[in-house]
């Protein structure tokens, strides 16, 4: 059950997408969101979507992992939904009982479903093209010039970076305790919520007690090689920039820029 | 010969403050006036029970930790020197036990870089050495590998890449082969071994297997913070008696030679592996053979 978890998922390829310089695609990524979040119609909304579309494709991947992408955002999805259908007001469509379903609410929630969607799929498309590492280095890149202002730049990345080295070695660790705990009678799978909650204590504690163990020995293994913090530090790889990775990020702009003025030309639907 | 690492004096005590009582002191020494000097290009292998000091001891080689009294010298540097630690741990490099927690990257290569990276090394010198390192432990191809993919004798072979990768002229292993199942543990020691022959890196190997040791070229064994016996590994194995009263064993060549000896049988206690003991059994066995002809004639 644990091995199903999809966060910082990396699904290597040749694809353009795959290979645009990760500084890039972090800031290709943020301006979707905002043409997303920008977006205050539904015809200025399809912008994004064309946009993505058209990045999916480069990308070659399968439109399964997108929909698997989705599966743990489904409770969040329905619920905003159902709320927002319910409680804006507006003209009443259908009415149950005292809850009035109006079609401001419709709209919105239509509205959200969309946008919700959208944001995870553009994200998962980027942390899916794109290894964790480069992604980290990217970032470190990219908040190298807040250091002037103390920012710790370097220390983010290395601490992004070893927790990422940690998650497959943790989660093994997890369901070997699992398994000890299990082995020791404990009831993990059945009983009501509360129960469940209060069970995964015996497993949490110790995955504590021994990530901390973790942590001194691997201090100790960084010091014996020589570590000391990010200054004087070299690259084994340097991220380049090329003409694609400029191509792309004025598509992108192009794509905002397009959902502004259809935002400016309907002001209301 | 050269010596890369000299222990004088050296004493260490772990102190724990007792606030409760006003602050008195406990002290666990660990060593007392320990002298050991470590040759360059040597084989040593430093054996000792769980809790006699080896570690502690493996540690005070590239300045994790500091002697209480005496001095120890590294790589030409004295430890204590604190503007001295980082070329001290550039040519004393260290391997722990756990592989886990010593690979820092995501990604086998890039966790060989990681010292490299913190020397400061020029990008196209790291590559080379980051490939030559990787080909020297056998894991070139699982360069672009992640760590979690790896067999546990795989990963500590990754984790002296990283330190090989350094340049260093002594490795200092503490227990490397403790985690792990046969056939890494035999990876990693033909690893190391091959290391120290055809590098000329100086290996320090503690452990508490007494088939490594016996590949070493000189073996200390340790008990109670001393050290007891500091010899070949031929000579230091036939103490077998010395050696099971400080809780540890012998090499199972050297144990079946220890039980012949106890049954008055003709045997040899410079016996260490299976090769030499096939040896003395063949001719033991064609001498008594003859023997047995020649009665039989006469």
């Amino acid at each position: 059950m644990l091995k199903d978890i999809t966060i910082g998922q990396y699904f290597p390829g040749t694809s353009v997408v795959h290979r645009i310089d990760a500084r890039f695609k972090i800031v290709i990524t943020a301006v979707f969101i905002v043409m997303l979040f920008s977006a205050s119609n539904y015809s200025a909304l399809c912008v994004p979507l064309v946009f993505f579309a058209i990045a999916f494709m480069a990308s070659k991947l399968s439109a399964k992992l997108m929909i698997k992408s989705m599966k743990p955002i489904v409770p969040v999805i329905i619920i905003t939904s159902i709320l927002n259908i319910f409680f804006i007001d507006g003209v009443s469509v259908i009415k149950i009982w005292k809850l009035n379903i109006t079609d401001n609410g419709l709209y919105t929630s239509g509205f959200m479903i969309i946008r919700l969607i959208a944001l995870i799929c553009g994200s998962s498309l980027l942390t899916y093209t794109t290894s964790p590492i480069t992604l980290t280095d990217a970032l470190e890149q990219m908040l190298k010039p807040l250091a002037k202002i103390k920012f710790p730049a370097h220390e983010l990345a290395m601490m992004m970076t070893i927790a990422l080295r940690f998650i497959p070695t943790l989660i093994e660790e997890t369901d070997k305790i699992m398994q000890a705990q299990k082995a020791r009678g404990a009831e993990l799978d059945s009983g009501s919520i509360p129960q469940r909650a209060k069970a995964l204590v015996p497993i949490l504690i110790p995955l504590f007690v021994s990530s901390f163990r973790r942590a001194e020995e691997l201090a100790l293994a960084m010091e014996c090689r020589c570590y000391n913090g990010g200054e004087g530090r070299t690259k084994l790889k340097t991220l380049v920039s090329g003409g694609k990775d400029y191509a792309a990020l004025s598509l992108s702009i192009f794509f905002l820029s397009v959902v502004f003025i259809l935002d400016l030309g309907k002001v209301s639907f | 010969m050269e010596e890369i690492i000299k222990a004088e004096d050296l004493t260490f005590w772990y102190s724990d403050i007792d606030e409760e009582s006003g602050g008195t002191e406990n002290r666990v020494t660990v060593f007392e006036d320990l002298d050991l000097k470590i040759e360059k290009g040597s084989f040593t292998a430093i054996l000792g029970h769980n809790g006699c000091g080896k570690s502690t001891l493996a540690k005070h080689f590239n300045a994790v930790l500091l002697p209480c009294g005496g001095k120890v010298y590294s790589a030409g540097y004295d430890t204590s020197e604190a503007d001295r630690l980082f070329d001290i741990r550039r040519h004393v490099g260290m391997v722990f036990q756990n592989p886990d927690n010593q690979i820092v990257a995501s990604v086998v290569e890039e966790d060989v870089a990681f010292a490299l990276e913190n020397m400061g090394v020029p990008q196209e010198e790291m590559r080379q050495r980051v490939d030559e390192a990787l080909k020297a432990v056998n894991m070139y191809e699982y360069r672009e590998h992640a760590p979690s993919q790896l067999s546990g004798g795989q990963k500590q072979r990754v984790a002296i890449a990283g330190i090989i990768a350094m340049r260093p002229d002594c490795i200092v292993l503490d227990e490397p082969t403790a985690m792990l199942d046969p056939v890494g543990r035999r990876e990693v020691i033909k690893t190391i071994r091959r290391l120290n022959r055809e590098e000329g890196i100086t290996i320090v190997l503690i452990t508490h297997y007494m088939d490594e040791a016996a590949k070493g070229d000189r073996v200390v064994v340790m008990d109670k913070g001393k050290v007891i016996l500091d010899d070949t590994p031929q000579n230091v194995f036939s103490h077998v008696e010395m050696l099971k009263s400080v809780g540890l064993d012998v090499p199972q060549s050297t144990q079946l030679m220890y039980l012949m000896e106890q049954s008055g049988m003709p045997c040899d206690l410079h016996v260490i592996n299976e090769t030499a003991c096939a040896d003395f059994l063949y001719r033991l066995l064609t001498k008594t053979k003859l023997e047995v002809s020649l009665d039989n004639k006469a």
